[in-house]
């Protein structure tokens, strides 16, 4: 191969990012008022770098959205309120504080509904509060199998809801954007991203995301395989043990329904050599995918991104 | 063949297939894909230990690789397969993109759309069964689509005794065919998706094949020419504005290269000018190349919106407000002439008409049919006429100004892929 011919081609990582920029400025373009919504995470990170991308070197021309359940890691709260200062994004923080005041937890009403109401419901009357009619999540079609047929632009009825039998075909990279009064679009720029991608970015871009992903020390209930950060509110069960161990999260949710890993990973390159070696999928941490086997499934249909 | 370690990764070179697999369960696709993800270490052992729990389930004892590309519960209750479905998988040198489509002939509008993004398509055959319509449907669509590579994998050799003969018979059918509907680039390799041979691992089975397994050949096939390098189109999404001295128009290469210094003319306006600078957030660059996702500034104050086109002035699209294109219907409500759709072509979106059906393409005969109508899978050749003049390129010619959807109006559905034919 000649060096002119090598220099017309991208790395996959530069693929990837040049059509998440693409998508992300289309729906800019056709959009009246998008929003993005923003979870402090890894992915979120990303995207949102990818945001500043395409818009340079103006500032990122939508708000971004924290859909709060006031469960989430402390570490969390502070790195959100660092980053989104940082970089000079507007954040609006949502919150179903009806039900955060009734003390819905996972333990009071089971993690489904904990979910539906501090997520779900909280997702969807942010949404309706400011009339987005579309917002950008961070979601992967790799993470999960409900997701790997996701659109880029996932259509939905007035009440945000997913209906995967009746999803539009979506072809080349022409995304259609006509709605009618009332209906919304979630769109999905990292649709194509996994989980490895991610970590070869935000390394190759030197993208901050929570320290927490890096191994620390942290008390810990030890239920069976499962390594349950503790808080104050978990009920200690018969079985149970309490350490104090190293440990480092692969995915950030809320406290009381995020696993954790042991490890002793402290770097980027940790993390990726550990997820090129590593069998377990990303979200087999997540107790909140345990309650059935289509649990994620559902929980789209119900409205959930 | 999987990434083992750390060294050897090096993602900075790692470059990107799109793929779209079509056939149905009985040709073994399912258990093929599931083949490639858990021999290159696509599955993860928490998935592996819900598949085998469900195996036992359903009274099965080996794991059945099938259910790797198990989707929605909707399609587990009814044993089949509704959608494309998005997978993915790495070696130390590529990333994969699979489609993964269902394979019945009342799912072509999803092998359609899986095989609009795709680089190359697997083709399944049952090696007991031969080249069947199915096959050749495969086959069509493919080609329709412009994609530039099919490797053809002719399945379950196991049941043919390994035999080089029906291999042989197989590889001279189908590449007399390929010929027949202008398949460029063709590959055909004998595996067994079951027992492994030659999916990932060389086949023990076959010494008779001297040629790639299938990932060897997914991984080295050659897809730097595939892109359109020479005529420079860049329709624009966008117009960056963020403060008085910057007038920016941001977009994606659609084809082609713009250097900075060239001259370039506003379609479709005329205006000509030069582009001043190639800028990104990591900085300005001296030339951009698709698939690069940029922003031009011109050394003119230019009016230039959301729609228009930049072109290199010696070097022009084709521009009409009537083009004829292959159309595949895509919902269950027909096609109607002289109704009004949206066409969505690169950026901008207007009215449009179809005006004439010359022919249906029956995609199991390729014979040409008179229709009066189009009904959901239907491929045809129609006249369209829209309210503005488009600027576009053959589809053979350039994927990204060659193609286009139909909206409906109404129910705002997407109704139809486009590939124009001029």
């Amino acid at each position: 191969m000649s060096p002119v011919m090598e220099a017309k081609t991208l790395s996959h990582l530069k693929q990837l990012e040049a059509e998440s920029i693409f998508i992300i400025r289309e729906v800019v373009a056709e959009f009246k008022n998008p929003v993005m919504l923003y979870s402090v995470g890894k992915d979120s990170s990303v995207m949102v770098r990818l945001a500043q991308k395409a818009f340079a070197p103006g500032k990122i021309p939508f708000p971004l959205m924290h859909v709060d359940t006031g469960y989430k890691f402390p570490e969390m709260y502070e790195f959100r309120d660092k980053f989104i200062a940082d970089i000079g994004a507007k954040l609006i923080v949502e919150r179903n504080e009806a039900a955060i005041a009734d003390g819905t937890s996972p333990f009071k009403y089971g993690v489904q509904k904990c979910c539906g109401l501090l997520k779900t419901q909280g997702l969807l009357d942010g949404l309706n509060k400011y009339g987005y009619d579309a917002a950008f999540g961070g979601a992967r079609r790799e993470e999960e199998k409900s997701r790997a047929k996701e659109r880029v632009y996932s259509f939905r009825d007035a009440f945000g809801q997913w209906d995967p039998k009746n999803q539009r075909p979506e072809l080349w990279d022409l995304y259609n954007s006509q709605l009618n009064e009332g209906e919304s679009i979630r769109v999905f720029p990292l649709s194509n991203w996994t989980e490895l991608d991610i970590w070869m970015y935000v390394k190759m871009e030197n993208i901050p995301v929570v320290p927490i992903y890096f191994t620390h020390k942290r008390k810990i209930i030890k239920r069976k395989n499962l390594l349950i950060p503790w808080v104050a509110h978990i009920p200690i069960l018969e079985g149970d043990e309490i350490l104090e161990m190293p440990v480092r999260f692969r995915s950030l949710g809320c406290m009381s329904c995020t696993g954790a890993i042991e490890s002793n990973v402290t770097d980027l390159d940790g993390i990726i050599a550990d997820l090129i070696t590593t069998r377990k999928s990303e979200r087999e941490n997540r107790i909140i995918d345990h309650g059935s086997d289509s649990s994620m499934e559902q929980k789209k249909k119900e409205g959930y991104f | 063949m999987a990434i083992d370690t750390k060294s050897q990764l090096d993602y900075a070179k790692m470059d990107l297939l799109r793929f779209t697999t079509a056939g149905s369960v009985d040709d073994g696709k399912s258990t093929l894909i599931g083949r490639l993800l858990f021999d290159s270490k696509g599955v993860f052992e928490d998935q592996l230990e819900a598949i085998r729990r469900t195996t036992e389930k359903r009274g099965g004892e080996d794991i059945d690789l099938a259910l790797i590309t198990d989707g929605l519960s909707a399609e587990r209750e009814q044993g089949i397969t509704i959608d494309v479905a998005y997978r993915y998988f790495a070696t130390a040198n590529r990333k994969f993109i699979i489609a993964d489509t269902p394979g019945h002939e009342q799912y072509t509008r999803n092998m359609v759309t899986g095989a609009s993004t795709a680089n190359l398509a697997i083709v399944l055959i049952d090696a007991r069964n031969g080249v069947m319509t199915q096959s050749r449907r495969h086959g069509f669509i493919a080609s329709l689509l412009g994609i530039p590579h099919v490797t053809v994998a002719i399945n379950k050799m196991d049941l043919v005794n390994f035999s080089e003969e029906t291999y042989e018979k197989i590889k001279k059918d189908y590449e007399a065919f390929a010929k027949q509907v202008g398949i460029k680039d063709i590959k055909v390799i004998p595996i067994s998706a079951l027992k492994g041979d030659n999916v990932v691992k060389p086949s023990e089975n076959m010494k008779w094949y001297q040629g790639p397994t299938l990932l060897e050949y997914l991984e080295k096939v050659e897809i730097s020419h595939d892109q359109n390098l020479k005529d420079f189109r860049f329709p624009v999404q966008t117009v960056l504005r963020p403060n008085l001295d910057y007038r920016g128009f941001a977009g994606r290469v659609a084809s082609g290269v713009v250097k900075k210094g060239d001259k370039v003319k506003v379609l479709p306006s005329g205006f000509e000018s030069t582009v001043k600078s190639i800028d990104t957030f990591d900085g300005e660059l001296d030339q951009a190349f698709p698939p690069m996702s940029v922003t031009l500034r011109l050394t003119d104050e230019v009016d230039i919106s959301r729609g228009d086109m930049l072109v290199h002035p010696d070097n022009m699209p084709k521009s009409s407000n009537k083009i004829t294109a292959e159309l595949c219907w895509m919902v269950s409500e027909p096609l109607s002439l002289k109704k009004k759709y949206s066409i969505k072509h690169t950026t901008q979106t207007i009215k449009a008409m179809v005006t004439e059906i010359e022919y249906r393409t029956n995609i199991n005969s390729l014979e040409k049919e008179k229709v009066e109508q189009l009904n959901l899978n239907d491929i045809a050749r129609v006249k369209i006429q829209t309210l503005k003049p488009l600027y576009f390129d053959p589809y053979s010619q350039n994927r990204n100004t060659g193609n286009f959807i139909l909206i409906d109006e109404l129910t705002n559905n997407t109704v139809a892929a486009g590939m124009i034919v001029e």
